[in-house]
């Protein structure tokens, strides 16, 4: 247990020291999520099996789901694909996917054995966390879903604005190219869908 | 790791990687506390990873709005691109 104890960590650090000197974003993503999976396992092995369920699923869900989007978002245009298809030779898979091999031996080693933790007694289940997390921490738990609030609506505004933004001087420069054609708005928009995407 | 973060961090010159840092550093100190909690056998390790899973998220959602407003108006994701702040 303590060799894959071990063998987990090592490749959680390796994998985020290679993340580091990656030069491509794509590149990096993949070393993260092996970082992240390599991290979840010592969580398993030290008795947190639900955090570890929760590592997998928030941290390498949702979170680099985000990352993803705002790469995929900030690519956009011609050369995009081209990039895309020089990011995703097959050459750069097999890095993470040597690890997440790794991972995955060990994962399935522990699974059909018997004890799944470093030592029996230094389990703290699930039914623990939820008691202490309602228990004395409920102010915590307030806390945080303030916080997450605070952070979907701050999200939202600084995505809302530009939006905004575009809308206003869409319509300023409507406004001007009708009184610039005389009233008209049919000789005022000709040209629109030619100019505008 | 938390050290690995912290270079990352300070080196890289792109903003989507020193918010990957931050991620980076934020499991770290996740990882501590659950160890410590294993340790001594509390609950208390695992209450606060939790928590900082939610500002994690929280952190990376506003983040990830701020780089594409910054990506908008800078069309770049340099640093020392963006330290136009003057006093």
């Amino acid at each position: 247990m303590e060799v894959a104890f071990y063998i987990a960590g090592a490749v959680a650090v390796v994998s985020t020291a290679l993340m580091l000197t990656r030069l491509h974003i794509v590149h990096a993503l993949l070393y993260l999520i092996v970082s992240l999976l390599g991290v979840a396992v010592v969580f398993y092995l030290l008795g947190a099996s639900f955090v570890a369920a929760l590592e997998i699923i928030v941290y390498a869900g949702a979170i680099m789901v985000l990352f993803v989007f705002v790469v995929m978002m900030l690519n956009l245009g011609a050369p995009a694909a081209e990039l895309e298809k020089h990011w995703l030779t097959p050459g750069i898979w097999v890095g993470p996917l040597v690890l997440a091999t790794i991972l995955i031996i060990e994962v399935l080693y522990l699974v059909r054995g018997s004890t799944a933790s470093l030592d029996a007694a230094g389990i703290v289940t699930p039914k623990q966390v939820g008691i202490a997390l309602f228990g004395p921490y409920l102010i915590g738990v307030e806390l945080a879903s303030m916080l997450l609030l605070a952070g979907v609506v701050g999200a939202y505004h600084l995505g809302y604005r530009k939006v905004e933004k575009r809308e206003v001087q869409h319509g300023a420069d409507t406004h001007e190219r009708r009184a610039s054609a005389g009233g008209d708005l049919v000789l005022a928009g000709a040209d629109r869908s030619a100019r505008t995407p | 790791m938390f050290s690995l973060g912290l270079t990352g961090l300070l080196v890289r010159r792109n903003l989507i990687f020193v918010l990957m840092s931050l991620e980076v550093m934020l499991n770290a100190a996740g990882l501590a506390f659950v160890v410590a909690g294993a340790r001594w056998h509390q609950a208390d390790g695992q209450v606060m990873f939790l928590f900082i899973l939610a500002m994690a998220a929280a952190e990376v959602c506003v983040g990830l709005a701020l780089v594409l407003e910054i990506y908008h108006r800078f069309k770049s994701l340099d640093v020392d691109e963006l330290s136009e702040m003057r006093g």
